[in-house]
């Protein structure tokens, strides 16, 4: 067919524009969602346009980086010249790409609802803009994560030396390593930006309880981040752990499978506890002295959204070390 | 590389095993996420409720979970009856 070196560049093309262009989509939507709350906070009070602008701009910053992570190894796969004859650095390329690209969607709108959200703070509460600010900007950091997720499997799979790796089925273990982490990483991203939005009106609308929500806001994140966690897991899993040589479809087939159960499997429950979370945050601001009843309320509700997260990482596990 | 029959075979059940499990999950989390939000918004209106909301939130969330089951055991019979 076609010689090692020409199967590499083919994949590691079609890796960077998977890349790219699934890393294009989350960010843009975030950002826009940002602007369409920012421009109606400046309609409410137009003398407050300067603060809102300002506000909307960091935000739109860092729903952005998702997709900057994503132009970053979408360029390192365009540009990087491969140095061993290896097949199957054209497979790790193609997962590379994947991973990077799909983990930014989630990431990118996420990101943006804060945004969104500490814009019409803003104009309803312009004493607080310090720690409306400082609500966005920790709820946005940590909905940045599953991106990182992505983009550090992408460099693992890029950049590692795959000498003791047999062909098949490794093939199908880069490929699922790379759809593992990249899927799993939409829900979080997603789920943990309707928390963080939540956060921010809540403590635009009840200032006072900045401190509890924040807190509350990091317990609910940490929890919607634990699907994305199960894929990072999973994609570790399918790159260091040794495999042996088995020309079978069913060994290779056995290990795409793991990836991909585990990386939709993310993506339920990352979006409905980050929506638990959310509502949590919202009836908090609204009644502060019922902060530990509406926590124990959120984490309950929160570990049974998990179950088939589990269901997802246990066929995922059995994938990987039984077949 | 010379596919047979039944390796062909099995190795499309555990591709189907893998997808059934995965999509399968999205489904109950979104939903039964979606009530534990509506369970915190009601109890923040009314706390002296929380007993009977948190109750009311199992029982739905309990419902959601099944056509989550219905895909575990699905992959589990492909993993391992196929």
């Amino acid at each position: 067919m076609l010689d090692t070196n020409t199967t590499i560049k083919l994949f590691s093309f079609l890796g960077s524009g998977v890349c790219m262009g699934f890393g294009a989509i989350g960010a843009a939507l975030g950002e826009g969602f940002t602007a369409g709350l920012a421009t109606q906070a400046i309609a409410q009070r137009p003398e407050q346009s300067g603060e809102v602008i300002k506000n909307m701009l960091v935000g739109q910053a860092i729903a952005e980086s998702a997709a900057i992570f994503a132009l970053v190894v979408t360029l390192i796969l365009l540009f990087s010249e491969p140095e061993t004859n290896n097949v199957l650095l054209a497979w790790a390329a193609l997962g590379g790409g994947l991973s990077m690209g799909l983990a930014a969607i989630g990431s990118g709108v996420g990101a943006g609802f804060p945004a969104g959200a500490a814009c019409l703070g803003i104009v309803r509460q312009p004493a607080n803009n310090g720690k409306i600010l400082t609500s966005m900007l920790i709820g946005s950091a940590v909905c940045q994560t599953p991106a990182i997720f992505g983009m550090v499997v992408s460099f693992l799979l890029i950049f590692l030396n795959y000498s003791d790796m047999p062909l098949y089925p490794g093939w199908a273990a880069l490929l699922g390593a790379g759809l593992a982490t990249g899927l799993a990483a939409i829900g979080p991203g997603l789920g943990n930006g309707f928390t963080a939005m939540d956060a921010v009106s809540g403590v635009a609308r009840n200032p006072r309880v900045g401190k509890d929500l924040n807190k509350v806001m990091l317990i609910a994140l940490s929890v919607a981040q634990s699907t994305a966690i199960y894929g990072f897991l999973v994609s570790l899993m399918l790159i260091f752990m040794g495999i042996k040589e088995n020309m079978t479809m069913a060994a290779s087939m056995a290990l795409i499978a793991a990836g991909l159960c585990s990386g939709f499997g993310g993506i339920g429950p990352g979006i409905g506890e980050g929506f638990a979370g959310a509502k949590a945050c919202d009836a908090i601001a609204r009644r502060p002295e019922e902060v530990t009843l509406l926590t124990r309320t959120m984490l309950v509700g929160q570990a049974v959204a998990e179950s088939t997260g589990i269901y997802a990482l246990v066929v995922s596990l059995l994938l990987l070390t039984v077949f | 590389m010379a596919i047979s029959g039944p390796d062909f075979v099995k190795g499309m059940a555990m591709l189907g095993a893998g997808i059934a499990m995965g999509l399968g999950a999205i489904g109950p989390g979104v939903g039964e996420g979606f009530a534990a939000g509506k369970a915190c918004e009601a109890i923040g209106k009314k706390p002296e409720e929380a007993g009977l909301l948190t109750r009311t939130m199992l029982v739905g969330q309990a419902v959601a979970e099944s056509t989550g089951i219905y895909s575990l055991v699905v992959a589990l019979l492909l993993l391992f009856v196929v």
